[in-house]
């Protein structure tokens, strides 16, 4: 229950953080391989310069540092016989690079990863533990979207912006640092520029964002367009719009093109603009770097070492712009995550009981409604004996479906509205997971699962046992239509699959309830698709199987519901009827009516 | 065209990539392209040009010890940085131009040809599907044209010139550098193709997983009431697990590709420094001319390897473009009757005859085109004008094949339809749909107003017979409880519309285009018991006057028909009036004893 509450107040970026969970060592070692990869970067000039200027040009001027390095290796005249060491040194230094590099792209794409794969696990897990309410009040397209999409956003930030956020300004720490070491007048010039290109490619970049999101629109517009257009072909051929369809469709195009040439003007324009500004930043540095050399304030290997970290610096200070100014989406992504975890999960009552239930099933008095104003179910009130069939007849609306909704749990019976009892005990007192483990419920409408047959109808035990399979299948009458597949019960099924009739779908996913041998069976007009002939075969196998279990029946068709022990007849939400099928077929009721139309149906319809 | 050509080829791919598929595409653009590239080129040798200019600051300033000529250098620089910028805004504009433009021009292509194919084709082919091809198909084969050529433009032109500037300077040095490439070339190569593999990969599991999220979330109800939510997670896990250890795969092989890169141009360096070091000793410049080279080399390898690998994958996009694109109709307008009565698109209607109604099946066998059965055969029947004619049978019978020969979205396979007496592929498809009048089974309207959908079917509607066309309908109410009426907006696909609501609005769209004939797919959609009145009501006044179709679920709405089809496993099996089908006791007396019986308990129950 605690976790629930601090689940409540949880702000976002507390929310991203625990996302983090697992991939900060990951993040710690890209950002060390950055630095190191960074280093080696700037060591490199560094060998260059002492090669050109001490090896090569013999100047005696050196840090002691290099002068310490140099003497291991027997001193700047002797490397000037074996420039092959100086070249060695060259490729050690790039090997350390690549291998900082390789280790900091690798852990970086491993941190990022970690964090997508633990915001879908966790976001996974916590959608399928909602309660089923919040499942029916949101859009599904909207929350795949976010648990898709803006999961990608998130990961990009943390994997592109972030790293190199990092990694961006250690270039520029690190650059600046060894120019200033070698010319600090220098470095000022190189730096004038600098916040200029900043800020220019702050400004258009985000002045980009906004188009780019302009054309976004107007592509979408132009994709449901064609969307529309492809999935209403029949109206459009029948009213002979072809050419309106083709001049609609041109014209929008023409109009997306065009934001599109705007864009290809910015955005040439931001490339030729930047690409000037740094160009005449190295020309400042080349023309006064060369006038200070001139003067003797520089020495030839420093002037070119001195050319490569300021071309070092340029790019970061441009993608600076570019990365700052895409920040601002990651924001609205944690924010649509964080609403879904924000939701409650389907939580137990504290002292949950697990207790047997092949018992009686009270409904006490029960009353519901989805929206707190209309009652869809009044004064519900009955038992149903442990092993025994209750039918239950009632039209769309009648409130049938939610009765069972209710006593699996997938809504709660709201306190002092009633309550529904099983050998007594409150069903809220029952633990969630225990009481639905032992209701086996067939939807009108079943799903099944993008998996074969034999894995769907094996769903809910571990490990498929195909006999056991079998057996079901074939008292749900599932077994011939199954054989008739190719690919028998190794036939791929659900959304990727092959599409199963509504009736075979219907057998499917009773054998499937089957497979579970629980206390308490509820059919939802679960054989509504189903022939008459099946429907009996079908009635007449569960009977064999299931001796003990209560059985409830949901159906308008009296055929199927005489046998029960116990008919109810649901009306607006009441009960307006109660019995066995002998009594009610003359109580003078709405039973008894239907039950005339159905048993002389032919005979009512002929006269009409 | 030589499209037997390319039947024979189309298993091996297409020659040369498919560029020749792509080129009338390209055509239009030449100048564009041809001024795209020689700006490209001049952008190009600038940056050849960029290390000349530092060895001779090296050269002449710094080492000669002398700033006489430093004006002039910084003149030079300038010049160099403003055309070079010039030239690439042109050489970029222009690229993004052609490829916005073939894009745009792939779309419209692909777009109103789809116009013109037949329903087989849509059949065979899902929305989903055409609507990649028109959207993002284009996009690739854009993008190809434009900046895969630009790219290996700019850096083919760097690589052979920074090659051509270090032999003519030292010929032996350029050489130790240069022998790095093709090593370099041939590691790329290989790293690419594994690349496009390991991408594909990920996106395979990357869509497994939202198919995942997608079953876990429509299936929420079953999951919980199977108890299998820790089932599901698991599976999940795995997947995720999987995804993980895929994009780690391929982020491991990027790292690979980039790391070498970087050490070639860094071995590249080396070599300089090893074989060409005595230079600095008198030309500090050379030397450093020889490092940049060295240095920038192997990234235009990289991208020109890249443009190779984007004609590569691109060749997909291609082929199933030129094939949408080649795929004749199966029903199509001989040449005399488009002279006649025009196409699609150009209308002769001057020379269009009024239509009168009468309607006869000649002898019809048909066989849908990807099936293999013949659904109808040597089928025989007239429907003169005004007469209301009714299909039932179960959902999925093929209650439809009657009206998609009438409304020639299939041709028969065998036989004639005559309309008006005279062969329906003597007069062009054009003048037959705009004499039919059409309500679908699920309304599909188009996003915009109610005006623009209600002037679908006739255009130049005047405003009173929008408001007569509504009101026969009973649609005039809709449009009250509508926020801005007549010309609100009703969203993608109206889907601010209740279907009901929808429903009234397409047949009021029927009504407007006064057609002789009129189909009607009843809906089976559940709407409100008043609605559904309306609907009924609306139906009656529409058919008056009119041949009309009507594809029935519920019989008790058909009965009053003229003549009722009764169709079982696609084939008509029953045909006549009410009270005859009745009396024969059969599969209609069956079918409609059912549909009462279940109709009435529902009237019982509520």
């Amino acid at each position: 229950m605690n976790s629930v509450k601090e689940n409540r107040n949880i702000s976002d970026s507390s929310l991203l953080y625990s996302f983090m969970k697992g991939s900060w060592g990951y993040f710690v070692l890209s950002i060390t391989c950055s630095f190191i990869a960074s280093g080696a970067d700037m060591v490199i000039p560094q060998i260059l310069r002492c090669a050109i200027d001490n090896v090569i040009g013999g100047s005696d001027e050196m840090t002691s540092i290099v002068r310490t390095i140099t003497g291991w290796f027997g001193g700047t005249q002797r490397l000037r016989q074996d420039l092959w060491i100086v070249s060695l040194a060259v490729m050690a230094v790039a090997a350390v690079k690549a291998v900082a590099q390789y280790v900091f792209r690798v852990s970086n794409t491993k941190g990022s990863e970690t964090l997508a794969k633990t915001m879908r696990d966790t976001l996974f897990s916590h959608i399928e533990r909602l309660p089923f309410e919040w499942h029916m009040k949101n859009h599904t397209g909207d929350i795949i979207q976010r648990c898709t999409s803006d999961i990608d956003t998130l990961r990009r930030f943390i994997s592109e912006q972030m790293t190199s956020v990092v990694r961006i300004l250690i270039m520029l720490i690190l650059s600046m640092t060894f120019m200033f070491s070698m010319n600090p007048r220098l470095t000022f010039i190189a730096l004038i520029p600098t916040p200029v290109i900043f800020i220019y490619s702050l400004v258009y970049q985000s002045r980009m964002r906004t188009k780019f999101r302009v054309c976004d629109e107007s592509e979408g517009v132009l994709s449901a367009m064609a969307q529309e257009n492809l999935t209403g072909v029949r109206v459009v051929r029948a009213f002979g719009r072809e050419k309106y369809e083709r001049d609609r469709f041109e014209a929008h195009n023409e109009q997306y093109t065009g934001l599109w040439r705007e864009m290809a003007k910015l955005m040439s324009r931001f490339w030729c603009v930047s690409d000037t500004l740094c160009g005449i930043q190295v020309l400042v540095v080349i023309a006064v770097g060369a006038w200070l050399a001139v003067k003797g304030r520089m020495l030839a290997g420093e002037y070119v070492a001195f050319i490569s970290y300021n071309s070092m610096m340029a790019w970061p200070v441009r993608q600076l712009g570019r990365v700052l100014s895409e920040m601002s989406r990651a924001g609205v992504s944690v924010e649509r995550i964080s609403e879904i975890q924000r939701a409650d999960e389907e939580e137990n009552e504290p002292d949950a009981q697990r207790p047997d239930l092949d018992k009686d099933i009270r409904f006490e008095h029960v009353s519901f409604s989805y929206d707190g104003e209309t009652d869809v179910l009044t004064d519900i009130d009955f038992t149903m004996k442990a092993g025994s069939t209750l039918g239950i007849l009632g039209g769309t609306g009648s409130g049938k479906s939610t009765m069972v909704l209710l006593l699996d749990k997938l809504y709660e019976v709201q306190r002092g509205r009633g309550r529904i009892t099983i050998g007594g005990v409150d069903i809220r007192d029952i633990d969630t997971k225990h009481l639905r483990e032992n209701i086996g419920m067939v939807l009108q409408e079943p799903f099944l699962f993008s998996a074969s047959i034999a894995e769907n109808i094996a769903i809910t035990s571990p490990g498929i046992d195909m006999e056991r399979v079998r057996e079901a299948s074939a008292a749900a009458c599932l077994d011939e239509a199954v054989e008739g597949f190719a690919k028998g019960y190794d036939t791929f099924v659900g959304e990727r699959g092959v599409t199963l009739s509504g009736g075979q779908k219907q057998r499917a996913a009773i054998a499937r309830t089957l497979m579970k041998d629980t206390p308490i069976m509820i059919f939802d007009n679960s054989l509504s698709a189903v022939d008459m002939e099946t429907d009996a075969k079908i009635r007449a196998s569960l009977e064999k199987r299931f001796g003990t279990a209560s059985i409830i029946l949901i159906s308008h068709r009296i055929n199927t519901l005489s046998k029960a022990d116990k008919i109810i007849v649901l009306d607006h939400g009441r009960i307006s009827e109660e019995g066995t099928h002998d009594e009610l077929k003359s109580a003078g009721g709405i039973y008894q009516k239907i039950y005339e139309i159905q048993s002389g149906g032919k005979e009512a319809a002929d006269e009409q | 065209m030589s499209s037997k050509k390319t039947v024979e080829k189309r298993d091996r791919g297409l020659p040369f990539f498919g560029v020749g598929k792509i080129l009338p595409f390209v055509k239009p653009y030449r100048r564009t392209l041809i001024t795209m590239v020689i700006c490209g080129l001049l952008g190009s040798v600038q940056d050849i040009g960029m290390p000349l200019f530092q060895r001779y600051s090296l050269n002449h300033f710094v080492q000669g010890g002398t700033v006489d000529t430093l004006g002039w250098f910084i003149a030079g620089y300038l010049l160099m940085i403003f055309t070079q910028s010039a030239a690439n805004y042109v050489a970029c504009e222009h690229a993004l131009r052609v490829e916005v433009s073939i894009n745009r021009d792939i779309r419209n292509a692909m777009f109103s040809h789809m116009q013109t194919l037949a329903f087989s084709f849509f059949n065979q082919n899902s929305v989903g599907y055409l609507h990649a091809r028109i959207m993002s198909d284009s996009s690739r084969i854009g993008s190809l044209a434009s900046w895969s050529l630009m790219d290996t433009i700019w850096h083919s032109t760097y690589l052979i010139g920074s090659v051509v500037v270090m032999f003519s300077i030292n010929a032996k040095l350029a050489l130790f550098v240069v022998s790095i490439i093709p090593v370099v070339a041939v590691l790329f190569s290989v790293f690419q193709k594994r690349l496009i593999e390991v991408n594909r990969e990920v996106r395979e599991i990357n869509s497994t997983i939202t198919g995942n999220f997608n079953e876990g979330i429509t299936g929420a109800k079953t999951i919980k009431s199977l108890v299998i939510e820790d089932t599901m997670i698991d599976k999940f896990v795995n997947d995720t697990s999987k995804m993980w250890h895929k994009s780690v795969g391929a982020a491991r092989l990027r790292g690979l590709f980039a790391v070498t890169m970087n050490f070639a141009s860094s071995a590249a360096l080396a070599v300089v420094l090893w074989r060409g070091g005595y230079i600095a000793t008198e030309e500090v410049g050379t030397f450093s001319l020889f490092m940049s080279y060295a240095q920038g080399m192997m990234e235009p390898v990289r991208w020109i390897i890249d443009a190779f690998s984007d004609l590569v994958t691109t060749q997909v996009n291609i082929e199933r473009v030129s094939k949408i694109l080649e795929t004749r109709s199966d029903v199509t307008d001989t040449p005399e009757v488009i002279e006649k009565y025009g196409d699609s698109f150009y209308p002769r209607k001057e020379n269009w005859e009024e239509m009168k109604g009468d309607i006869e099946f000649r002898d019809v066998s048909f066989m849908y085109p990807d099936g293999d059965e013949y659904v109808l055969e040597h089928f025989d029947l007239k429907i003169p004008f005004g007469t209301n004619i009714a299909i039932v049978g179960e959902t999925g019978a093929g209650k439809s094949t009657l009206v998609n020969l009438v409304c020639r979205f299939y041709e028969p396979t065998d036989g004639q339809i005559l309309i008006d007496g005279r062969d329906a592929r003597e007069r062009s498809q054009l003048w037959l749909h705009s004499s039919i009048g059409y309500v679908q089974q699920t309304p599909h309207l188009f996003s915009g107003t109610i005006r623009e959908n209600l002037l679908y079917g006739n255009p130049d509607a005047s405003e009173d017979q929008i408001m007569r066309a509504l009101k026969l309908c009973s649609a005039d109410e809709v449009i009250e409880r509508v926020p801005g009426g007549l010309v609100g907006d009703i969203g993608e696909g109206g889907d601010t519309l209740s279907t009901g609501e929808k429903q009234l609005i397409s047949f009021a769209r029927a009504i407007l285009s006064d057609p002789r004939i009129l189909v009607l797919d009843e809906a089976t959609a559940s709407v409100d018991t008043i609605i559904e009145q309306k609907i009924q009501n609306a139906i009656d006044t529409i058919i008056e006057g009119r041949t009309s179709i009507v594809i029935a679920h519920r019989i008790s709405t058909v009965k009053n028909a003229d003549i009722i089809l009764v169709v079982k496993d696609g084939k008509i099996v029953e045909r006549g009036k009410h009270d005859e089908l009745m009396a024969l006791n059969g599969y209609y007396h069956n079918l409609y004893t059912r549909q009462y019986e279940d109709e009435v308990t529902s009237a019982f129950l509520g």
